[in-house]
């Protein structure tokens, strides 16, 4: 009945009981399990597994991670490692198998797909490697679309106005003033991505989460984005946190954290 | 708003769903052709139908009719009150037409017979507007008129006094020509008419060479020489002068060629001046409709205002015997319902009840087949047709009392299920366009995988995704019916132009008006059926959309993202 060899399942029980006591290794090492309330979001022992065809894959293992406000952190670790799980965790795109996700003192893991919903609109934005705009929408719509989504139709229509101010200031910001009614596939790759980021900050969220930002950009873009992201952290005490590949990029972090086949592997400022 | 907005993106750059909303626009442009169509059909055919019959019909069954005209119709009149507005009795029997044509035959036909009061007859029924000449329309006569039938009509043959003496003047000149010997000779004999087949266009009794002189050498005939004057008047006068119908006896009936008897007074029959008993011809018993060479609809009319025929049926005794009589056709009577043109010929109600023997002469009462009656616009039909009922039970009177829609049921409710079942075959088009939608909505929601994963992770509830595709289907919907509105009655519009261009181009005739009631293809849009067909279009496309509308919504949005 099944095509899965007989031996796989206790492989896989045994690499979640691993999974477990390493991190009770970690635990033991001096690095306490945090206390998620201290930070402005936090993931707490959290485990997470995809299911491919009949295997299940463990991605995340059992991580601790939290970043408090103002911070810029960076995630760096191999593809694979679950870097990227972990910050669709943390942006509410998905939940753990276990472990919490908390947003200062409020669980957010186990809450209802509307006020997750919400918290992903309000409370962050979100930049992509692929940088994921609508080719539907002009440059300036898209920067629009949170507000677009969190606003009914006639709310939206009666701070239109305001809405755009916001987002031709934004824009400006970015740089891409001269771009407002162009579609995204007119724009070039580093522009794509500063609407993205510009659209990231429409709805003035507490926390920025980026994904390999830079990581579809030449150098010279790469290099603007990330100064885009270390002013917006300096200038406006914006927390962010930031998964690469690339140890170069991290350094822009004040805060880098590695990851290591779904565990948190060191932790510190500044290492690597 | 994004759900507003994004639709509205979607309908105006995805071509593909608008491909597939084609099938919507033809289907609804088809249901609203169709619709036209027939309900304009049936409009006609109700109008038709009822103009020909009137309101409510009370009919005997006996061979001799209701014994008592007079009778009937006070009771009638007593039971229907303050509804009735007109009432008319009728006498209607089975007979056969006998129209000369030349080479002495003649053309048969089997007719239905009405006997009408000239008064009272275009009150109860749509009668009058049917007919050829522009002064029977406004009051039925009996008598011949001078000309001007059918005006407007360019390929009607002149007809009237004119045609008729025009017509006895050249078969008299041929005749004479023939055999020069011939008026002395036949004198007496009136059978030469069957030997001369040349002559008898207008019917072999038509031919009197005694009379030849007549018109000039007797100025004392009332009316002689005064039909170049208008019409109208003169003609009342020649009523007044009886002269001009002469009644037959029996033993003159007998005899085929007695067409030059002698008048009750002693005046001698001359078609060049009299006519026989008027008689109002259905079109199409007079006529024959066929295509020349290059397809156009040509009518040859046998007979015209102004000729003569013979008109055979039984009587009302108890062992019926066949009567007939000659009869000049006064008029003729085009309903444009072919199955009316080609049966009904009107004549004088009191001629055929006594033709008949349905008087007595003792009491002086008139036996009637039937009475037709006109109740007020808006009166109930069938609670009068009941009432009447009820007053002349099945059990004593052998009558039927029916409406107009009971006699016409069958037709009218034929055309009734034709439209239905239609309906609900176009809707099944509708139908299979909405699966086309659902087709084409789940490779856009393939292809939008991504975009759903990013209006997730903005904050898209799944509840908002699902109403993007849904308003998409809505909107699709809505542009797929009304552009078929549009269609459809842009079509409606022009259907008779279009069916002439598609003759012109396929060489067929479209709307064949030899085979069809009517000339023009008759169309009548209803808003209440359009705004019906509208919204089961619209709701089609929506259904259709619910399926990939909630597979969108249950998309992970993490999957989605990183879908390709």
């Amino acid at each position: 009945m099944s095509s899965m060899p007989v031996g796989y399942e206790p492989l896989i029980a045994s690499a979640r009981q691993s999974s477990s006591q390493l991190s009770a290794f970690t635990g033991q090492a001096g690095e306490q399990p945090i206390d998620a309330r201290s930070y402005l979001l936090a993931a707490q022992n959290v485990t997470k597994s995809y299911q491919k065809g009949r295997l299940q894959i463990p991605v995340l293992k059992g991580v601790n991670f939290g970043v408090e406000p103002g911070e810029f952190v960076s995630i760096i670790g191999q593809s694979g490692s679950g870097k990227s799980t972990l910050l669709h965790l943390l942006g509410m795109l998905d939940v753990p198998d276990q472990g919490e996700i908390c947003l200062g003192p409020e669980r957010m893991d186990n809450v209802s797909a509307k006020r997750r919903d919400r918290f992903r609109n309000e409370q962050v934005g979100m930049i992509f490697q692929f940088y994921h705009l609508l080719p539907e929408l002009t440059t300036r719509e898209n920067v629009l679309a949170p507000l677009m989504i969190s606003q009914g139709v006639f709310s939206y229509l009666r701070h239109r106005r305001r809405n755009r101010e916001r987002a031709d200031q934004l824009l400006e910001v970015v740089g891409l003033s001269h771009r407002l009614t162009h579609r995204p596939h007119e724009l070039s790759g580093g522009e794509m991505q500063r609407t993205a980021v510009a659209r990231a900050l429409i709805t003035r969220p507490q926390l920025l989460l980026a994904d390999e930002p830079t990581g579809n950009l030449d150098s010279e873009n790469s290099a603007e984005i990330l100064q885009i992201l270390k002013d917006l952290n300096r200038e406006e005490q914006l927390t962010i946190v930031m998964v690469t590949h690339d140890q170069d990029i991290a350094r822009a972090a004040s805060r880098t954290v590695c990851l290591r086949e779904g565990l948190v592997d060191e932790v510190g400022r500044g290492v690597l | 708003m994004y759900k507003l907005l994004l639709s509205w993106r979607y309908l105006r750059t995805r071509y593909i769903a608008l491909a597939s909303i084609v099938s919507v626009t033809l289907g609804v442009a088809t249901l609203v052709v169709v619709n036209s169509v027939m309900s304009g059909f049936a409009h006609e055919m109700h109008a038709r139908l009822h103009g020909i019959l009137s309101d409510i019909v009370v009919e005997s069954y006996e061979t001799a009719g209701m014994p008592d005209a007079t009778w009937h119709m006070e009771k009638i009149r007593s039971i229907v009150g303050s509804d009735l507005q007109a009432i008319t009795a009728v006498v209607h029997v089975p007979a056969m037409v006998n129209i000369p044509v030349p080479n002495g035959r003649s053309v048969t036909r089997p007719i239905n017979l009405v006997g009408v009061d000239d008064k009272t007859y275009a009150q109860v029924c749509e009668f009058s507007p049917h007919l050829l000449h522009p002064e029977n329309r406004k009051q039925l006569s009996f008598l011949l008129r001078n000309g001007g039938y059918a005006p407007g009509r360019a390929a009607f043959p002149p007809s009237g006094w004119q045609h008729r003496r025009n017509r006895v003047r050249i078969e008299r000149d041929i005749q004479r020509h023939l055999q020069p010997s011939a008026a002395e000779e036949v004198g007496a004999g009136r059978g030469s008419g069957a030997e001369e087949p040349q002559l008898t266009t207008g019917g072999a009794a038509d031919f009197d060479p005694l009379s030849v002189a007549l018109p000039q050498s007797s100025p004392s005939l009332p009316g002689s020489g005064r039909f170049d004057q208008p019409l109208g008047q003169k003609n009342d006068e020649v009523i007044d002068g009886d002269v001009r119908q002469p009644q037959l006896t029996d033993s003159q009936m007998s005899d085929p060629f007695g067409g030059v008897p002698a008048n009750s007074n002693g005046t001698i029959f001359d078609p060049l001046k009299h006519q026989h008993t008027g008689v109002v011809l259905g079109i199409a018993i007079a006529s024959t409709r066929h295509r020349d060479a290059d397809g156009q609809v040509r009518d040859y009319y046998y007979c015209l205002p102004g000729d003569d025929v013979q008109i055979t049926f039984p009587n009302a005794s108890q062992k019926p015997t066949a009567v007939f009589d000659w009869f000049t056709v006064v008029d003729m009577y085009e309903s444009q319902m072919s199955e009316y043109d080609s049966t009904f010929a009107f004549v004088p109600l009191r001629k055929l009840q006594e033709m008949r023997g349905m008087f007595d002469p003792e009491q002086g009462i008139y036996g009637v087949s039937s009475i037709q009656i006109k109740v007020r616009d808006g009166a109930n039909l069938n609670a009068i047709r009941d009432k009447l009922r009820e007053q002349f039970p099945a059990t004593t009177y052998p009558y039927s009392i029916q409406t107009w829609r009971d006699l016409q049921g069958p037709l009218l409710a034929a055309v009734q299920l034709e439209t239905t079942i239609l309906n609900i075959l176009l809707f099944l088009i509708i139908a299979v366009a909405g699966f086309g939608i659902l087709a084409t909505f789940f490779m856009i929601v393939v292809e939008k995988t991504r975009d759903i994963g990013i209006l997730k992770a903005l904050g898209a509830p799944s509840g908002g995704v699902m109403s993007i595709f849904l308003n998409y289907g809505f909107a699709l919907g809505l542009v797929g019916a009304i552009a078929g509105m549009a269609l459809g009655l842009a079509f409606v519009a022009y259907i008779n132009e279009i069916a002439e261009f598609v003759e012109a181009l396929t060489g067929r005739e479209v709307f064949d008006p030899t085979v069809y009631y009517f000339q023009q293809i008759p169309v009548i849009t209803n808003t209440a059926t359009m705004l019906w067909v509208v919204c089961g279009a619209v709701s089609i496309a929506v259904l259709a959309s619910v399926l990939p509308a909630l597979r969108a919504a249950r998309l992970h949005p993490v999957e989605a993202l990183r879908h390709e």
